[in-house]
């Protein structure tokens, strides 16, 4: 059974962004970098899948060379190999996904794991869409996972309750928190991580035109989200401070 | 040319669906195209009133047992057949996990972009979006260079505007057949009455501060005076006091609420992530270093324990009275 887990390269979630003087993107220099916390999931069930019925793990990740970081911690953690797509940095949505897509269909996995959104984009798409230009089904936000005769059995949650599913393989499914507890790398396996080597494909690799990859999603500006808050503090005795939080929240503004 | 907007049901139409209508309708005046809507479910047996004066022209409703629950094939088909048909320019829908999930297969299949989980939309020449990146602590303005577009608006950030009495045109229709490789073994769903996280108007959360899942009753007496939803710091899932489905957060649910209360939460940036949006924030928390207090709009310095009942009380006082 081939297993295959998407992985992405993105900024720590503590790291404080600078907006870039050309006021559409953003200065990433010197800012750590991790694998996006929603992929330790995908890769740690995709792990599990291989200790009960055998196969093989391979971690997917489309981005710059420093990219490879990210595998090599797929790799600590106890994935197989790694692959790296490389020349898509510019990418996103439309076109990541289809470099993504054409990456994964040199694997022909049987099943794919992938986090259900990268914390940098806060895309929450490029999964779905690479199952659906592979043309296989899939489920966002799974919390259980399980083989049963060939097929599939997830539990996805939705607002307000939860699904029992079941599919056929090829399957692709997009994990979050509540699934498993990610592993941490162990000593040996690190070491070999150093020393393992990760395949490259290019978009001409792939036979992929990169023209046809652009976003037609364009980026006009970015602001830092700094909504001002009043920071009011409401001092004085603790019934004088509800009746006046009562009063400020019913009469200014009016949410009572 | 046309837009159109999907109107989720979960047994009765979604609100985050009317808001999606009412803010593709400001799109659909700007741009001098006409608002069409699309139904999926068992039946659309509502009282039409819901939809009167949202200034949507016709809505497709399509009328079938096997699309009561949302299945990802049989809805992506059906919305990728109907907005060629209609020839859609914009597409929007509420920004729910089922609503993101459509939403990315359907815009796979049409070969065009997407913008998830937008605050605001508008119209200058072509469909543009407002769209938190970076788990919100960047607001990106984005253009899409060629339509279709698609975009998921996420609840509670648009307004419901009705405008007269006039109602939509409808056209019922059955499930085409279409070929699925998966299938729903059971759904469980939540009580009635209940009221998810990301349409809740009100939320009150609890984190670390509240001392153990015994003082869970102390948060839930106040959701109840005031309609709340109960929502949860991720320390306090970790530790196990409640169930996942509560967490608002980085990892857990983003919501947009109207007035959002959180208690013994200390404000770290991952918590942030999932209600800096919210209109009003109140932080109740004994440490007066807080982070939770550069980030709120009003703060109370005290015991969670001895201030949230008071609040209730006064609450329930002012409502009697
Ligand atoms: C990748 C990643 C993702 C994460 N995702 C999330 C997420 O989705 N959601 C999330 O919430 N966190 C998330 N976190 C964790 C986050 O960093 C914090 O650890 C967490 O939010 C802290 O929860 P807390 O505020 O309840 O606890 P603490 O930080 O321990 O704060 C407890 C607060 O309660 C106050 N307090 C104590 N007793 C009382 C009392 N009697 N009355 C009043 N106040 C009292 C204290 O003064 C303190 O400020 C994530 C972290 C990482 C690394
Ligand atoms: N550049 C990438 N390389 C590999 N996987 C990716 C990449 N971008 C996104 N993914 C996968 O798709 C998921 C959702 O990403 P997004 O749609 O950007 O929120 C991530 O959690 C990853 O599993």
């Amino acid at each position: 059974m081939i297993i295959a887990v998407l992985i992405k390269h993105v900024p720590d979630t503590a790291s404080v962004l600078t907006i870039s003087d050309d006021g559409k993107s953003l200065t990433l220099n010197g800012i750590k970098f991790v694998m996006n916390p929603y992929d330790e999931f995908a890769v740690e069930e995709a792990i599990l899948l291989r200790e009960r019925l055998g196969g093989e793990v391979v971690a997917v990740c489309a981005g710059p060379p420093e990219s490879k970081e990210t595998i090599r911690t797929a790799l600590a953690m106890g994935v197989n190999s790694g692959v790296l797509i490389s020349g898509t940095e510019q990418l996103a949505g439309r076109g990541l996904s289809m470099a993504l897509a054409a990456g994964l269909a040199t694997l022909s996995p049987d099943v794919i794991f992938a986090g259900k959104q990268a914390v940098d984009s806060d895309g929450s798409q490029i999964s779905e869409r690479v199952a659906e230009l592979m043309g296989i089904p899939h489920a966002s936000c799974i919390t259980r996972f399980e083989l049963k005769d060939g097929k599939a059995e997830v539990i996805r949650e939705v607002e307000g309750g939860h699904y029992h599913l079941s599919f056929e393989l090829p399957a692709l499914f997009t994990t979050q928190k509540g699934i498993n507890t990610p592993r941490y790398p162990t000593l040996p396996n690190i070491m070999k991580a150093k020393r393992a080597t990760i395949k490259e494909l290019s978009l001409s690799d792939l036979q992929i035109e990169p023209a046809l990859l652009e976003s037609e999603l364009l980026v006009e500006r970015l602001a830092p989200a700094r909504r001002e808050r009043r920071r009011q503090l409401i001092a004085g005795e603790p019934l004088a401070q509800v009746q006046k939080l009562y009063r400020s929240l019913q009469e200014e503004d009016k949410v009572l | 040319m046309s837009i159109l907007v999907i109107l989720e049901q979960r047994g009765n139409l979604k609100i985050c669906g009317l808001e999606a209508a009412s803010a593709s309708r400001k799109v659909a005046e700007a741009s001098g195209m006409t608002l069409n809507a699309l139904y999926l479910g068992r039946a659309f047996d509502e009282n039409p009133s819901v939809l009167a004066g949202l200034g949507i022209s016709t809505l497709y409703a399509y009328e079938n047992e096997d699309l009561h629950y949302y299945s990802n094939e049989r809805y992506v088909h059906i919305l990728c057949e109907l907005a060629r048909e209609l020839e859609a320019k914009v597409i929007v829908c509420p920004a729910t996990a089922v609503g993101k999930e459509l939403c990315a297969s359907a815009a796979a299949r049409l070969q065009i972009e997407l913008a998830q989980d937008c605050v605001a939309l508008d119209w200058n020449e072509t469909l543009k979006a407002v769209k938190p990146i970076y788990a919100g602590k960047v607001i990106s303005d984005v253009s899409f260079s060629k339509l279709p577009g698609l975009v998921s608006l996420r609840p509670n950030t648009a307004a419901i505007e009705r405008r007269g009495e006039d109602l939509p045109a409808i056209v019922r229709r059955d499930m085409p057949l279409i070929p699925a490789r998966s299938t729903i073994l059971e759904v469980a769903e939540a009580m009635s009455g209940y009221v998810d996280l990301t349409e809740a108007k009100i939320i009150v959360a609890g984190g670390r501060g509240i001392g153990g899942p015994e003082n869970w009753p102390v948060l839930q007496d106040l959701c109840e005076a005031l309609g709340a939803a109960l929502g949860a710091s991720r320390a306090a899932v970790d530790a196990g006091w409640i169930d996942a489905s509560h967490q608002v957060g980085q990892t857990g649910k983003v919501v947009c609420p109207d007035l959002y209360i959180a208690c013994g939460i200390s404000g770290a940036i991952q918590h942030l992530a999932g209600m800096r949006t919210a209109k009003i924030i109140v932080a109740i928390n004994r440490d007066p270093e807080a982070p939770i207090f550069q980030f709120c709009d009003y703060g109370i310095v005290g015991d969670l324990l001895e201030i949230v009942p008071k609040l209730a009380g006064e609450i329930r006082n002012r409502r009697t009275n």
